[in-house]
């Protein structure tokens, strides 16, 4: 059977380039953010683009660490999105598991107002926010980012855990229920386990959108120490100049946290946990 | 163990009653079958009996104890569902030990149990696999030894087999009737196949239109069904239903033949196995043979009947006939079903 399925050598030549060439264009705008921060500031105009410095050095990363504000921005983005990953993925979570599993009056209604909120431009709500924000003494505080950001992921976030929760079948929490458990009991030993693909990838998700948020960072956030590095990345931009190098630097330190993340969490992305569960 | 009690029992999605006034009660260690087409609500039934669905009216008991506001946790029941419904992350040993694990047992204490089980069921040597490296029949296997260990008052099954193929069902259908006779505990199960309700159960429930049609053992249904409803669906193949027009003579068939009953009666039924084949000329139907089914053991002959329309008989053995052949049919007397225009059974003459 294997002798007879085996694939042409040339198609898969051929698959593998066209995969290889994918994930070149992917990738090259990573390597050219690595390059020029490798870059000696002299030479990044004079070298131009080509595609290897002329010189490495690590001065721009020496810089950026000890002699700017990089790493207090740093800190506050991995707070800001640390928290607003941890509590949407919280709400989201329950509310899925509340939307997958219960009907109630006006869940229909609630479903409509959550995607309601996804319709609006950013940008024509700013204002709004900004008036409730200062209204309440929040501005320059890292805890207003954490409320608006939670609340600008859950409903996405929601829908996504209801899609994880409507794949468990219910008979599992029901066998669990019958074998003993009360449902929170049942929820916490054998749906949960089953969901951390699920929990995985709306923390990831959260995780990152919170990480490169800008506009309200830049709106809610004046003062330099509780800037987030979106924000603490225009920093590098002066009147007259920009500095290519240590904004590429920052650039590249800023990647770091989004690759750990996704590095932790991958394992639990894996699908197909819950095969065997039921008839099949 | 304990028997059951379920008085008037109600179920109401909404507005609509779709479980109405059941009444029934079983006995300590009975085996009873809940029967019946899809949609006709003994899946709920067997659901409220596991606490899964909310009663909406009515009142039920396990062992004289009022269930209605338990929880499913604190009935001691134990299910087997049609998806099997393993745990995926877990072992077949932490499947089946998953009831004393949750309420606290050590683990030398579980593995006696889990063990023993495991021999019955002879999963023995599966206990450390995971169910996604099962197959169909050993997960269901372990779903039974995850009742067993549960030790419980009472099993529930719901359609426990529909989803093996054909022999491996035959298989499990022993494993579950060796497996009552061993334990002698009370069981209520779910199916639509009216030959795994014949086969294991002590009384069969056929339900129809979320109402009990009839109560009684397989060979009650078989013999004396309560309604058309009943007589259709108990039996393989199907009983044979006539129309009759009712005259002072007694009750006339189609083509014209008469038979002593009451006038009321609407319709005669008969199984094809009481339907004898004989010679054109002897026959009191005189049909012909359209299509010849031979099963080995059995021969099932369709005819078209003069006057009536469609008619199977069933013959043991072989018989020698041809599509188109001219044969007789005669009706065996003691096992003819006389029923009214709304369907009940009326009392035949002998």
């Amino acid at each position: 059977m294997a002798a007879l399925r085996r694939t042409p050598p040339a198609l898969v030549a051929g698959k593998y380039a066209a995969i290889a060439a994918y994930v070149a264009f992917a990738l090259f705008p990573l390597y050219w953010l690595l390059k020029i921060a490798l870059t000696p500031d002299a030479l990044i105009f004079s070298d131009g683009t080509a595609l290897w410095p002329s010189e490495l050095t690590l001065d721009n990363f020496r810089t950026v660490i000890f002699q700017s504000d990089f790493m207090a921005y740093f800190r506050n983005s991995v707070i800001v999105s640390l928290s607003t990953a941890a509590a949407t993925t919280l709400i989201a979570a329950a509310a899925g598991y509340a939307f997958s599993r219960f009907a109630f009056r006006g869940k229909r209604w609630v479903v409509a107002l959550m995607l309601l909120t996804q319709m609006f431009p950013l940008l024509m709500i700013i204002a709004p926010i900004y008036k409730l924000v200062a209204a309440i003494g929040l501005l320059n505080s890292l805890t207003s980012l954490i409320v608006v950001y939670t609340a600008f992921n859950i409903p996405f976030a929601t829908f996504l855990m209801q899609s994880f929760f409507d794949g468990i079948p219910r008979d599992l929490e029901e066998a669990a229920m019958i074998d003993g458990c009360t449902r929170l009991q049942a929820l916490r030993v054998v749906i949960l386990p089953l969901t951390l693909p699920g929990l995985g990838a709306t923390l990831g998700f959260v995780f990152t959108a919170a990480w490169s948020e800008l506009l309200f960072a830049l709106m809610l956030i004046n003062s330099n120490d509780a800037m987030t590095f979106p924000v603490g990345l225009l920093t590098f931009v002066s009147k007259f100049s920009v500095d290519w190098g240590q904004m590429m630097a920052a650039g590249v330190l800023a990647l770091v946290p989004s690759c750990l993340f996704f590095l932790f969490i991958q394992r639990y992305l894996v699908q197909g946990l819950t095969s065997g569960a039921v008839k099949g | 163990m304990a028997g059951m009690e379920l008085r008037a029992l109600r179920k109401s999605y909404g507005g609509l009653e779709v479980l109405h006034d059941i009444e029934l009660s079983i006995a300590d260690g009975e085996f009873v079958v809940l029967v019946g087409p899809s949609g006709c609500g003994k899946s709920t039934l067997l659901r409220m009996i596991a606490g899964l669905e909310p009663i909406t009216g009515g009142e039920f008991r396990i062992g004289g104890r009022r269930m209605n506001e338990v929880p499913p946790r604190d009935r001691d029941i134990a299910m087997v569902f049609q998806s099997y419904a393993l745990y995926p992350h877990m072992s077949v040993a932490r499947n089946m030990g998953f009831s004393m694990e949750i309420r606290r047992r050590p683990a030398a204490e579980r593995e006696g149990p889990v063990a023993a089980a495991a021999r019955t069921l002879g999963l023995d040597r599966l206990l450390e696999r995971f169910p996604k490296a099962l197959s169909g029949g050993q997960r269901q296997r372990v779903a039974m030894g995850r009742a067993i260990v549960r030790d419980p008052q009472a099993f529930l099954f719901d359609e426990p087999l529909s989803n093996l193929d054909a022999a491996l069902r035959v298989e499990m259908r022993l494993e579950i009737a060796r497996l009552h006779q061993r334990l002698g505990t009370t069981t209520v199960y779910v199916t639509h196949d009216q030959v795994e309700a014949m086969t294991l159960a002590d009384r069969i429930v056929v339900m129809n239109g979320g109402v009990i049609q009839q109560v009684g053992t397989p060979l009650e249904l078989y013999d004396r069904p309560a309604n058309r409803f009943v007589a259709q669906f108990i039996g393989s193949p199907t009983m044979n239903l006539l129309d009759l027009a009712a005259d002072a003579a007694g009750l006339r068939l189609g083509n014209g033949a008469t038979l002593p009953g009451p006038g009321s009666a609407a319709q005669l039924g008969i199984r094809p196995e009481h339907l004898e084949l004989v010679s054109a000329e002897e026959g009191e139907i005189a049909a012909q043979a359209q299509v010849i089914e031979r099963l080995g053991s059995d021969t099932n002959v369709f005819t078209e009947a003069e006057g009536i329309g469609l008619l199977l008989a069933r013959v043991h053995g072989n018989v020698d006939l041809r599509p188109g052949d001219r044969v007789g049919l005669r009706l065996m007397r003691d096992r003819i079903h006389l029923f009214d225009a709304e369907g009940a059974r009326l009392p035949t003459a002998h």
